[in-house]
């Protein structure tokens, strides 16, 4: 799974230094579209995240002293989050879209639609990856001895998150 | 050989190299061609061979896929294959189909093919690759589901293990992504948009699948290392090929009438398509290193070696040479392309295919490996052909530079015949490594020659 979240991370800083570079070629175009983006639903998403990556923490904890339940409530309210997140980031998305912008508008909105959709996939999956650690929290597949899935979800989660707070900046708020 | 039914993956085999055969002369007639422009014209033109070169290609890798899920799933199911007959009855269809398709390529003119073949009912022909008549496609369809079934059917009803699953869903994916190549939109930027689903998503997507899961299965069985380790290895390298290879798919789209954001998904995510064709390398050197065994069959952990090293130099450098768009724009479609495409296909697809005949011949002859004189001459078949493609493919890659830079870069840009002339030196040499790469082919097929002083 390490692999995995590296490899993921990889991709993203890629996209995230391609971005920069071609900010680098055009400053004002990204600075001038930049300003059209929701930074206030942004934030808002930023917190939620955050939060979310609490309630996952708590999760970690429940299981290491054997409390499932509390383990599967803490999850089920990480993919709460999680959801909340995925609403909020759809009404932003629909919102620009009703304006007719689309990956071909500009460069700008081409890497803003981007980041932002494959981060959206990702939180998706995350909330999938929760869902199913939940699910078997429940049927009590863990213990305080034995919750390397538990542990690998919250990892998975965490990264979603690290993504989330380096776009959210980068995009919508550096200029 | 644990199962009786394993012994039709024998037939695929001999097929497959049989055409793999007819692929080298057809390479060398074509590789002369390029310097002798009127070679064998007008009975065999460039363009003929150059088809029966490819298609050949596609349809000896497709038989040796089948033959190495024939050989390996009983094996990994635990029970003899669902229909030993289907199979066989499957492989004369598609030996005879392919066999049809190739006199109609070299008969008649590829027109005439296309009017005798009914191409006008349902056009699909006159794509690179897919030249297939739309029955021959039609007849492909019909195997490869038969081909499903009777693989999926001994694989739900036996044992599971994840080579099994990974492999039948590679075979599922060819299946599938096969179907577009009935897709032939009017519109020219639409009809090259899913023509590469068939192409790049087999050779860049599920054909990976295939592979990973074939050379997992010989190390299982040559190394003796635990199956939880080499699991392992083939979940990271599937999701990193998946991750990579599925968008990675836009480095085709630039400058094609597709939008401009594709040059950038395009550069990204192919720009990390060699990650896993290096994780293979990294998986088949551990595994052998941490072999709990010496399995006596020398030759084919050899193979298996240099598959993986192959796999990342063809597919993984030699990929990513050309493609980031900025690059690309100058050597889109040059020799540089066919560098790449000739090692990729051989390090990734033919030594695998041969890796598993090399394993599982001597099985199905009732011996684990061949006498130690076979194993030598195979080893040396090995050699000969490894090292002749990558001088193929350096000859190419000078050619492809030479071409892009008189062609292309240069503030006085040559035409491309005269540019042709000036790089003909390369051809030529690129002719004579693939000599050396045919016999080579022959040796390999003569280690595999029944000993004359076996045991009745």
């Amino acid at each position: 799974m390490w692999i995995f979240i590296l490899a993921e991370l990889l991709v993203f800083a890629i996209f995230f230094s391609s971005y920069a570079f071609a900010r680098s070629g055009n400053v004002e175009l990204f600075n001038h579209y930049q300003q059209t983006l929701n930074r206030n639903i942004g934030a808002a998403n930023t917190v939620i995240l955050l939060t979310g990556s609490l309630f996952v923490v708590l999760a970690v904890q429940a299981v290491k002293v054997g409390k499932l339940t509390q383990c599967r409530n803490w999850l089920l309210a990480g993919v709460g989050s999680g959801a909340l997140f995925v609403i909020l980031k759809s009404v932003e998305f629909a919102d620009k879209f009703a304006q007719g912008i689309s990956l071909s508008t500009n460069t700008f909105y081409m890497f803003y639609l981007s980041l932002t959709f494959f981060h959206f996939m990702h939180v998706i999956l995350g909330m999938i990856i929760l869902a199913a650690v939940a699910w078997k929290a429940q049927a009590g597949d863990y213990s305080a001895a034995e919750h390397t899935g538990v542990e690998t979800g919250a990892s998975y989660w965490h990264m979603v998150d690290l993504v989330w707070v380096v776009l959210f900046p980068l995009v919508y708020v550096i200029r | 050989m644990q199962y009786q039914s394993q012994a039709v993956a024998k037939l695929y085999f001999t097929a497959a190299m049989a055409l793999f055969l007819a692929q080298i002369v057809f390479g060398l007639i074509m590789g002369l061609q390029y310097v002798m422009g009127d070679f064998l014209f007008p009975e065999i033109p460039f363009n003929v061979a150059r088809m029966v070169h490819t298609n050949t290609l596609i349809v000896w890798l497709l038989m040796g896929f089948m033959g190495a899920a024939y050989y390996l799933v009983p094996e990994e199911s635990g029970r003899e294959l669902y229909s030993p007959f289907l199979a066989k009855l499957m492989f004369w269809i598609f030996l005879v189909a392919a066999g049809l398709t190739v006199v109609g390529y070299l008969a008649v003119p590829y027109a005439t093919l296309a009017k005798i073949t009914g191409n006008d009912l349902l056009p699909t022909m006159g794509r690179e690759f897919l030249e297939q008549p739309t029955i021959t496609k039609m007849g492909i369809v019909v195997v490869a589901l038969a081909f499903l079934y009777n693989i999926g059917m001994t694989v739900l009803t036996g044992r599971k293990t994840v080579v099994t699953i990974v492999l039948l869903t590679g075979l599922l994916g060819l299946a599938v992504f096969f179907l577009f190549s009935f897709y032939n939109p009017d519109n020219l930027v639409k009809d090259k948009y899913f023509w590469w689903w068939v192409v790049h998503l087999w050779v860049e997507g599920v054909w990976e699948l295939i592979l990973a899961s074939i050379l997992a299965f010989v190390l299982i069985k040559t190394t003796g290392v635990d199956r939880e380790v080499i699991e392992k290895w083939l979940y990271i390298i599937i999701a990193m090929t998946l991750i990579t290879g599925i968008i990675g798919t836009g480095h085709h789209y630039y400058w094609i009438g597709t939008p401009g954001y594709w040059q950038w998904w395009g550069s990204i995510f192919s720009a990390l398509e060699p990650i896993p064709f290096f994780m293979l390398t990294l998986f088949a050197f551990n595994t052998i290193n941490k072999r709990k065994r010496e399995h006596p069959n020398k030759a084919t952990v050899l193979w298996a070696m240099g598959t993986a090293v192959m796999a990342f130099l063809g597919a993984g450098v030699w990929g990513f040479m050309h493609t980031l768009a900025p690059v690309n724009y100058y050597t889109h479609g040059t020799q540089i392309t066919a560098a790449h495409g000739h090692m990729a296909f051989y390090g990734a697809y033919a030594m695998v295919v041969m890796t598993i005949i090399s394993y599982a011949v001597p099985l199905m002859r009732g011996q684990e490996a061949k006498s130690n004189g076979k194993q030598v001459l195979e080893m040396w078949s090995f050699w000969l052909m490894t090292v002749s493609i990558v001088f193929i493919t350096l000859f190419l890659t000078g050619a492809g530079i030479l071409q892009t830079y008189l062609q292309r870069y240069t503030d006085t840009p040559l035409s491309f015949m005269v540019v042709q002339e000036k790089i003909s030196l390369f051809y030529w040499m690129r002719e004579a490594s693939g000599v050396v790469f045919f016999v080579g082919a022959i040796l390999f097929l003569l280690s595999f020659l029944p000993d004359r002083k076996a045991a009745a």
